[in-house]
């Protein structure tokens, strides 16, 4: 069987037609395989979906009760036949709930990465490498410019702001699923303990974390008490950073604009967003991390899906492994 | 050079004049001699280091990476420092650790003792061993090329700022005065601003000598004042500068104290005279050789440049309007009076030479009326108001209220159309406060069509920006990034009055035409857009000020 007979993209996103299904379809399907809880990769509307308990919860509190007709959990490790197709689920070390999904047909085995990372997130569960004729990986910070620095540094950088403008209230943004939970775990570990205060739209989220025995320490949601005449001098406050836009950011003192993310590698990325701190914590692989999984798992095949394909394409060309871009569109990286 | 690389990141996003303060001063606190003091010369721009030409750098990443790959870096990045700061491979992630990594006096010490032979290994080992952002600090430094938004002058102010928090408090005017005797890496100078030793004894001449500024005339300000008392002259649209010469040594310093010799040796080279003198510095001819002085605009061929081509020198020739001495050859006569020191003045000037330096005259008048009809319609284009000075005043640095005033010619006017609105920074982030404005022109369909003319960010209240952002937030018809277009016709929009104090042509806008200072005076609630004005009024406008 080659490969692509039993997995290619189609505009709704990777089919595989011996098993009826699709992984992280971007419109509704019969059957859709979720990867993680972004919205890019998990979608509602579908008549049966299998994820991680994690995911499908995340999913439930992010689009409602009905968010699809049918769910069934997959835990870690354990196999799953779907339609005569052996399928698995591994851990990605993304976010919560994370998942590699391995696909294996008549001994062809086929991994769909979906968003992953190697550096160490106290808030999931590590990247599991797993053996595969076929490895699908994302490409969202494939540039060899690319070199995640230590989170703890970075972390670091924000503490040391907060002594050197105690007045300014720090507006961090990070998106609500993953890194607003793991920004604000890494805040801990660095031995802050005062309240941080969150946008309402992180609540629900972290609240789910902090059932999952992730301990985030005493978080207060960041709306003004009328009667206490309160600016959050000096705080730190989390949101996604869609709100610091907003007249939502005008309750704070000279608000400090800090943003967790990948993306802030590149100065400019910073200046144009009007971020005065960037903190470069990413969710993903960056660009020896890419590198090193493929050298690891040695696949047959590298396919490479959502960011920029071209350029580890080149390198696993000048490397000697065949790859090729799948031009998969719809994934906006909600999670960087 | 890990503080000063964390110094860099930070000054570069942040905007704030404050904020840059405190950044400094923490810098200068934290950091030990001599990394400090390296690190406030690359800031004011006096450190010298040698230079790394960018094929270099880019053979040397090549070395150790594939060209298309390099390619699709640089394309993303869009700077040749940056991606190489962030691409390389090798260094930090396997083997730098803190304690190992060079310091910034380390860097600019080897870097000034190599042979030209030396360059490719040296520079080569330095990026292996420091980590991303020092890299990156290190090749604007080698390159030449940092831009970060700080001038020598703030640099001077954080110091100043930070001998308070010493507890030895210094004024800048006193750093300023120090500061061109004084070389890299200034351990004198932080030893006294420490208060831990006496106020370092200069060895160099001709230093810069901080300047007399003048107030602006406000409601009822000339009415308390005899205009007996007092000497007018023109203001010259130029920039103020000091000419200071001792015993061979000339230099040609911007009123903040910059050293700009070396752009403008035309100027320095005529200086025949010792002494301090304080003038405008203008292209064109002077008065003494009967031809026109140039506008701003051919003044601002010549400014921000490192150095000057000859064609440049002949085609903008630079000289220095003269009006005021501070030391007549060695002698300190700032403690005299206005009239006799522009009379010592004058006999300096009538013996230099007559292209470069000529005498700022003085405007007769005999009451404030009469004054304030010439500042109206001045003789020349190239005035842009009166300065009004005691006549018994002696010189003083810093802007004292009352020995000097500046009375501007009134400001130019228009009413534009909102067209663009962005985000500000800090304590605007959540605001539209930036505004690109237009007018009416013909399009080429023959329609009229408003044409963007300038952008401004200042001239409103809060309760101002509170209507401006709305409207923005109400009235978006498309968004660029941090941008967004509102909606702008002839019978919806908001109309703006755009005060502001030049207009040239200009090739590098659409329109043709660039504002100088333009600031949002009003909000004209009261107007709709088919009454703003014409691209033809601008236009006129300039045309005008030409002569």
């Amino acid at each position: 069987m080659k490969p692509e007979a039993l997995l290619h993209p189609t505009p709704a996103g990777l089919f595989c037609p011996a098993g009826g299904f699709y992984v992280d379809p971007v419109r509704p399907v019969e059957r859709a395989l979720i990867t993680h809880g972004h919205s890019d990769h998990a979608r509602s509307g579908h008549a049966r979906v299998l994820a991680t308990r994690q995911t499908l919860d995340i999913m439930r509190i992010r689009y409602g009760e009905d968010f699809c007709g049918e769910e069934q959990a997959a835990a870690f490790g354990e196999t799953v036949e779907v339609n005569g197709v052996t399928v698995s689920f591994h851990p990605a070390g993304h976010v919560l709930g994370s998942a590699q999904i391995r696909i294996v047909k008549d001994g062809l085995r086929i991994v769909v990465s979906g968003d992953y990372k190697r550096g160490i997130d106290p808030t999931c569960a590590p990247f599991e490498p797993v053996a595969c004729d076929v490895f699908i990986t994302e490409a969202t910070f494939g540039l060899p410019v690319f070199h995640h620095p230590k989170p703890q540094a970075e972390i670091g950088k924000l503490l040391t702001s907060l002594k050197q403008f105690p007045e300014r209230t720090h507006l961090v943004g990070a998106y609500a699923l993953g890194k607003a939970q793991r920004v604000i775990r890494l805040i801990r570990d660095a031995g802050y303990d005062r309240p941080v205060y969150i946008h309402g739209a992180l609540a629900k989220l972290c609240d789910y974390y902090e059932g999952q025995g992730i301990a985030l320490g005493d978080l207060r949601a960041a709306t003004i008490d009328k009667k206490a005449d309160q600016d959050f001098r000096g705080a730190i406050v989390v949101g996604p950073p869609s709100a610091f836009q907003d007249r939502w950011a005008r309750r704070f003192n000279e608000p400090l604009i800090a943003f967790a993310s990948g993306w802030m590698m590149v100065r400019q990325r910073a200046k144009q967003g009007g971020v005065e701190l960037p903190l470069v914590i990413s969710d993903h692989c960056d660009w020896p991390e890419l590198l090193d999984t493929i050298k690891e798992l040695s696949p047959g095949e590298v396919w490479v899906t959502h960011g920029r394909e071209e350029a580890l394409v080149r390198w696993c060309e000048l490397q000697g492994i065949a790859a090729k871009p799948l031009h998969l569109v719809g994934y906006e990286d909600e999670g960087d | 050079m890990k503080p000063f690389a964390t110094l860099l990141d930070r000054l570069v996003l942040t905007p704030s004049r404050n904020g840059k303060i405190t950044l400094l001063v923490d810098y200068f606190r934290t950091t030990p001699d001599p990394d400090r003091g390296y690190g406030l010369a690359a800031l004011a721009g006096t450190l010298d280091l040698k230079g790394v030409k960018p094929a270099l750098l880019r053979e040397l990443v090549l070395e150790r990476l594939d060209p298309v790959l390099f390619q699709y870096s640089y394309d993303y990045v869009g700077d040749l420092a940056e991606t190489i700061a962030l691409v390389w491979s090798g260094g930090e992630k396997e083997t730098v650790n803190e304690e190992a990594e060079p310091r910034l006096s380390d860097v600019v010490t080897r870097m000034n003792a190599l042979g030209r032979t030396e360059t490719r290994a040296a520079v080569r080992d330095l990026l292996d061993r420091l980590d991303p952002s020092a890299r990156f600090a290190f090749l604007k430094l080698a390159t030449g090329a940092l831009r970060i938004g700080v001038s020598a002058r703030l640099a001077k102010q954080a110091l100043s700022e930070m001998s308070a928090e010493c507890g030895a408090p210094r004024d800048i005017t006193e750093i300023e005065t120090l500061w061109h005797g004084l070389t890299p890496p200034y351990l004198s100078l932080f030893e006294w601003l420490e208060g831990r030793a006496d106020r370092p004894v200069l060895a160099t001449p001709a230093i810069f000598h901080s300047v007399m500024l003048a107030n602006p005339v406000e409601d009822g300000d000339l009415e308390k004042l005899d205009p007996a008392d007092y000497a007018a002259e023109w203001k010259w649209d130029g920039i103020r500068v000091q000419m200071s010469s001792h015993g061979g040594t000339k230099k040609l310093y911007s009123r903040s104290g910059d050293d700009i010799t070396n752009a403008f040796p035309d100027v320095v080279d005529a200086i025949d005279f010792d002494g301090v003198v304080d003038g405008e510095l203008l292209v064109g001819g002077t008065m003494r050789s009967n031809s026109p002085t140039r506008t701003f605009s051919d003044l601002q061929q010549r400014l921000n440049r490192k150095t000057v081509t000859p064609k440049m020198i002949a085609d903008y020739p630079a000289f220095v309007r003269a009006y005021d001495l501070l030391f007549d050859g060695g002698e300190d006569v700032r403690g005299k009076t206005f009239l006799e020191r522009r009379a010592r003045l004058a006999q300096i000037i009538d013996h230099a030479p007559h292209d470069r330096f000529d005498l700022s005259d003085l405007v007769p008048f005999h009451d404030w009326p009469t004054l304030d009809r010439l500042r109206i319609a001045p003789p020349d284009p190239v005035i842009e108001g009166v300065m009004i000075k005691k006549k018994d005043s002696v010189y003083q640095a810093g802007r004292l209220k009352g020995p000097w005033f500046k009375w501007k010619r009134d400001p130019y006017n228009i009413d534009a159309v909102m067209l663009y609105a962005q985000r500000g920074h800090g304590k605007r982030s959540s605001y539209y406060s930036d505004f690109t404005f237009g007018v009416w022109t013909m399009g080429d369909d023959g329609a009229d069509q408003l044409v963007p003319v300038g952008k401004a960010y200042f001239g409103f209240t809060d309760q101002e920006l509170e209507v401006l952002d709305k409207f923005v937030r109400d009235n978006t018809v498309d968004r660029y990034g941090p941008v967004r277009a509102v909606r702008a016709g002839p019978d919806f929009g908001f109309v703006l009055e755009v005060a502001f104090e030049g207009i040239n042509r200009s090739t590098r806008h659409k329109s043709g035409v660039a504002m100088r200072f333009p600031r949002i005076s009003r909000l004209r609630t009261d107007k709709l857009p088919r009454d703003a004005d014409r691209l033809e009024t601008l236009l006129a406008m300039i045309d005008a000020g030409d002569g």
